[in-house]
């Protein structure tokens, strides 16, 4: 169709060509020097000490049968998802932070890996007064700060004044200073601690304590993020050598720790924000460990080689929550729940025709524990069950008599109708990022259905203003409980309720019950753990009777590691516990390498034969593309 | 472009026929055309400017439609005392009435500080600079290649339109385009980066670096780690400037100046590039500019499933907070870079197409 003439001249393309080629060249060397620009020089700091340590020629020589680290380091590298949000102890309030600081810094007391009582930290004994109010704390004389410089009752005293005379100090744990009137310390191995008023949960502290040598030079405790200079001085087993936002922290271990260092050479916490591909690494060997799996993730490893599967009793709970009728301390109402669930009988009917065991096998596909007092089985001083005639079992018989009873009478569609003619219809706030929340909000549309109750699922994303408002019928919830139970108690009392409508309380569900706060504030100022215990235990079986909160299920904590790096590593509770996020730093601290490990350290040097045989690829492709280009064009040519 | 300037002067003379003097003629069609162009970049510039300073006010009212309480998002399941939260809103200046609240940001946001993190305690403008250089390298490196790329088949797959190699090439690009980016990310990381059979892993399944190179080892370390999610971005990006490529030259297939440039005896394939081309590539350098404009935004996806330490991953986690002062700093970013970048495409198009901006 088109008549092609030959070219009159070659003297153009071969120009055209040139050009083409300047123009290549130039766009090539312009995006080198952008990439070049762009890409962060890397870890500067520590730089020197480990380029030397880590020269990148050496895995090229390092035989194939080790393909550990050019030095053999002994690396223990955990994946985790959650920002840092600063690494000052003050201000952080993430889980990661916190269970950072544990390993970097002592807090005066610990909890035993066993069974969680209060075991020594940085304190080695303690006593208090008769009258209660003043505890005195004996400091360990064998603690030194990672500079070399004692660790002594000083560093703990000026800790808890900062506190309590800076607020920029006491956003994160200013709860633990608010009930202090004086700190001292009169000598470097003893902590005077006066209160205004008695409180049991001294023993709990869990206040990470600073070196004041290094903290007092700090000027504006609201800013200062502690991320700019490492190593970051501590006295734990660990110590901070370098951290990237997002990407790593990494700690070396303290020689020095008065209980024995660490046996790794380096504990890495690297950030893998999917999980599936964390469990990727795992499979790998990037990472030797995992937490928060799902079910689907731990049935895929429970087979693979080299990686144990630990399905660990967790530390939360996971609850029916029902509005009791939101109220300000000012005694103001407010909010929308619905009238019919302030009828005791309604509520028990309601808890009666939940199916716990279904709940367990279905939704977390048998990794939990049945529900059943406030309190986790794994704190098991201070786990309760309800006796026989006080449980609320599964028996939707006796939920429909309950309803009779409360009026709730069926109608001829099947409905449960009240005295006004109205069907009861309830709303139930759902989190909509939590799977479990949505497919129990199911079973509960089923088994309340058959009852003749409506149910609305209401998942959203951000489920605390409706919350804060009082405007729920139910909701899901669920709290992680502490060796100490004095918080998760302490959000049901009046004195957590929001000073008016307007304002905002610590108080999780508006529950406010003179029998409660009673025994609340017995248990606060008993400092015998077994009378305290009691005091617990009849909290929770207060809490239970009064109906307002009701236990599904206790979720296991499911994680993963890799044999051939971990040899042996402490769960708590010791028996059968998890790993990630103990009270305590025995999980990272007894790690124990595996032998011929170095897997976990491989990302690190063996990368290089990998990236000279892509970037040998990379080049051939590149040649191939311009090859075949220049082939097309001589063909054209030729045929022209 | 001499043929094209050469009936200009003509044209000139004959439609301006009452002229004062005979050197005026050229000088005043240059002049005019460059004040012409003038007024142009002018006038685009002045509408940037207005867009940018509606964002940077509408930033702050957007992000308060969120709700939630940051205070009580930040500290939640963690024990927390109401004097603490009191503290924590009075440091974060949630505490003031709205309108003293904006005219703060306001004040602020002009002099270029964007606020304070609520939950990283840091000023906004070195917590988005921190992240910027990861998002640009990655996405702006995938930019680059998919467009040339799409540039590249487009044009090949519109000039032998209907032929095996188009058919080919177009359904390719389509599937790959309809892949969920993530999903195609943690199979790539299962077939080379866990390695499958006899595929080894190759690559690291997650981050940017490994942390212990420096120097061009660290360069190499970066480009190792960058290898994955550039080929995901690629994979699933480079239909788009395909698609439009292949459309506009198409249109331009059959036009005449293609036959008479052939005519002329010019080889097919200095047509293509010399005349089909350039006419064919105005919508496809809107889509290029677009594209780079998303360059800032990263990709949350993929940023995600490589944990990849971007903006994008940032913008997620002050929205669930929210974060205000970081998520309005974002946005004012991410917007900024659009505008700035429609605003280089279009004091581009004048240059591409001389016909634009006259």
């Amino acid at each position: 169709m088109v008549t092609r003439i030959p070219p009159r001249t070659t003297r153009q393309p071969t120009r055209q060509r040139s050009r083409f080629r300047h123009f290549l060249a130039s766009g090539a060397v312009a995006t080198a020097m952008v990439a070049g620009s762009v890409i962060p020089l890397g870890p500067l700091l520590p730089a020197a000490p480990q380029a030397q340590a880590a020269p990148l020629t050496a895995p090229r020589t390092a035989p194939q049968a080790a393909p550990a680290a050019a030095d053999g380091k002994k690396v223990l590298t955990v994946a985790v998802d959650q920002s840092i949000d600063s690494l000052s102890p003050f201000l952080a309030q993430t889980l990661v932070a916190t269970s950072i600081f544990r390993l970097t810094n002592e807090f005066l007391t610990n909890y035993d890996p066993k069974d969680a009582h209060t075991i020594p930290g940085f304190a080695t004994k303690w006593a208090s007064s008769a009258d209660k109010l003043t505890w005195t704390f004996t400091i360990r004389s064998d603690s030194k700060w990672s500079d070399g410089k004692p660790a002594t009752a000083e560093d703990a005293a000026w800790t808890f004044n900062k506190m309590m005379t800076d607020p920029n100090a006491a956003t994160a744990n200013g709860n633990f200073t608010s009930n202090f009137k004086k700190v001292t310390a009169p000598d470097a191995t003893k902590l005077v601690i006066e209160l205004k008023k008695p409180q049991a949960t001294m023993t709990a502290l869990d206040v990470p304590i600073v070196p004041k040598h290094v903290w007092e030079k700090v000027d504006d405790f609201s800013k200062f993020n502690n991320d700019k200079k490492f190593p970051i001085v501590g006295n734990g087993p660990y110590v901070i050598e370098d951290f990237k936002v997002d990407q790593y922290i990494r700690l070396k271990p303290n020689k020095d720790f008065w209980r024995g260092a660490p046996k790794f050479d380096e504990l890495v916490f690297r950030y893998y924000k999917d999980k599936d591909a964390a469990v990727a690494a795992l499979q790998k060997g990037e990472v030797s460990f995992v937490s928060g799996l799902t079910p689907a993730q731990a049935a895929a490893l429970g087979n693979a080689d080299n990686i144990k599967v630990n399905n660990a009793p967790g530390r939360r709970f996971f609850a029916l929550a029902t509005n009791p009728g939101a109220k300000a301390k000012d005694g103001k109402s407010f909010g929308n729940g619905h009238k019919a669930l302030l009828d005791q009988n309604v509520r028990k009917a309601l808890f009666h025709a939940v199916d716990r065991k279904t709940i367990v096998e279905k939704v977390f596909q048998g990794n939990a524990v049945e529900g059943q007092g406030y309190i986790p089985p794994r704190f098991d001083s201070y786990f309760w069950e309800p006796s026989g005639s006080q449980t609320i079992d599964y028996d939707p018989a006796k939920a429909a008599t309950l309803l009779d009873k409360a009026g709730y009478k069926k109608n001829s569609g099947g409905k449960r109708v009240g005295k006004d003619g109205k069907p009861l219809n309830f709303r139930i706030l759902c989190h909509a990022t939590d799977p479990n929340d949505k497919a129990v909000g199911k079973y509960l549309q089923e088994w309340w259905g058959e009852l003749g109750i409506g149910l609305k699922v209401e998942c959203l994303d951000n489920v605390s203003d409706p919350w804060l408002a009082g405007n729920y019928d139910l909701a899901f919830d669920g709290w992680s409980v502490n060796p100490d139970p004095d918080f998760v108690l302490s959000i049901h009392t009046c004195a957590a309720l929001p000073a008016t409508a307007e304002d905002t309380g610590a108080t999780d569900n508006f529950i406010c019950d003179k029998k409660f706060d009673d025994l609340y504030a017995k248990q606060a100022v008993e400092y015998d753990t077994a009378k305290r215990t009691d005091l617990v235990k009849q909290m929770q079986s207060r809490l239970y009777d009064t109906g307002y909160m009701n236990v599904m299920a206790y979720p296991n904590a499911v994680e993963a590691y890799r044999t051939d790096q971990i040899k042996s590593i402490t769960t708590m509770p010791e028996a059968a516990g998890n790993l990630w996020g103990q009270d305590g730093y025995w999980s990272w601290w007894s790690a124990v390498p595996a032998d011929g490990t170095g897997e976990a350290s491989s990302d690190s040097g063996s990368s290089t034969g990998t990236i000279i045989g892509i970037g040998a690829a990379a080049v051939v492709v590149v040649a191939l593309g311009i090859f075949f280009a220049i082939r097309r064009r001589s063909t054209a040519e030729d045929r022209e | 472009m001499s043929t094209a300037s050469t009936p200009g002067v003509v044209r000139d003379a004959v439609d301006d026929p009452v002229k004062t003097g005979p050197s005026d003629g050229p000088r005043t069609r240059t002049t005019g055309h460059r004040t012409g162009y003038l007024l142009y970049v002018a006038g685009k510039l002045g509408g940037a400017a207005v867009s940018l300073f509606a964002i940077l006010v509408t930033s702050f009212f957007l992000f308060r439609i969120i709700p939630g309480d940051p205070v009580k998002a930040m500290t939640h399941g963690k024990p927390t005392s109401v004097e603490q939260m009191a503290t924590l809103r009075k440091q974060f200046g949630l505490d003031l009435p709205m309108w003293q609240q904006f005219t703060e940001y306001c004040a602020k946001a002009l002099t270029g500080d964007l606020g304070t993190s609520y939950q990283f305690h840091a000023p906004v403008g070195e917590l988005i600079a921190e992240k910027v250089p990861a998002t640009l390298l990655l996405t702006g490196v995938a930019v680059l290649i998919y467009s040339t790329l799409g540039l590249w088949l487009g044009t090949r797959s519109a000039w032998r339109h209907g032929g095996l190699g188009d058919r080919i090439n177009t359904g390719v690009a389509l599937t790959l385009w309809s892949v969920p980016s993530f999903w195609l990310g943690l199979l790539l990381i299962i077939v080379f980066s866990v390695g499958i059979g006899p595929i080894p892993g190759m690559f690291p399944s997650g981050g940017m670096e490994s942390g212990n190179e420096t120097g061009f080892a660290h360069v190499l370390d970066v480009a190792h780690h960058m290898v994955l999610p550039v080929v995901t971005l690629v994979a699933v990006g480079y239909a788009q400037t395909l698609l439009v490529m292949r459309s506009s030259l198409l249109d331009e297939m059959g036009s005449d100046y293609l036959t008479t440039a052939r005519a002329k005896g010019l080889r097919d394939d200095l047509v293509r590039r010399k005349h089909a081309v350039p006419n064919a590539m105005l919508p496809t350098v809107t889509m290029v500019f677009i594209n780079l404009g998303h360059v800032a935004a990263g990709s949350i996806l993929v940023e995600t499933v490589f944990s990849w330490p971007g903006l994008g991953g940032l913008f997620y986690q002050a929205l669930s907070v929210p974060d205000l002062p970081v998520v309005q700093g974002l946005f004012v970013v991410f917007a900024g870079a659009m505008i700035l970048m429609n605003l280089l495409a279009d004091l581009l198009y004048p240059l591409l197409d001389p016909r634009v901006g006259r």
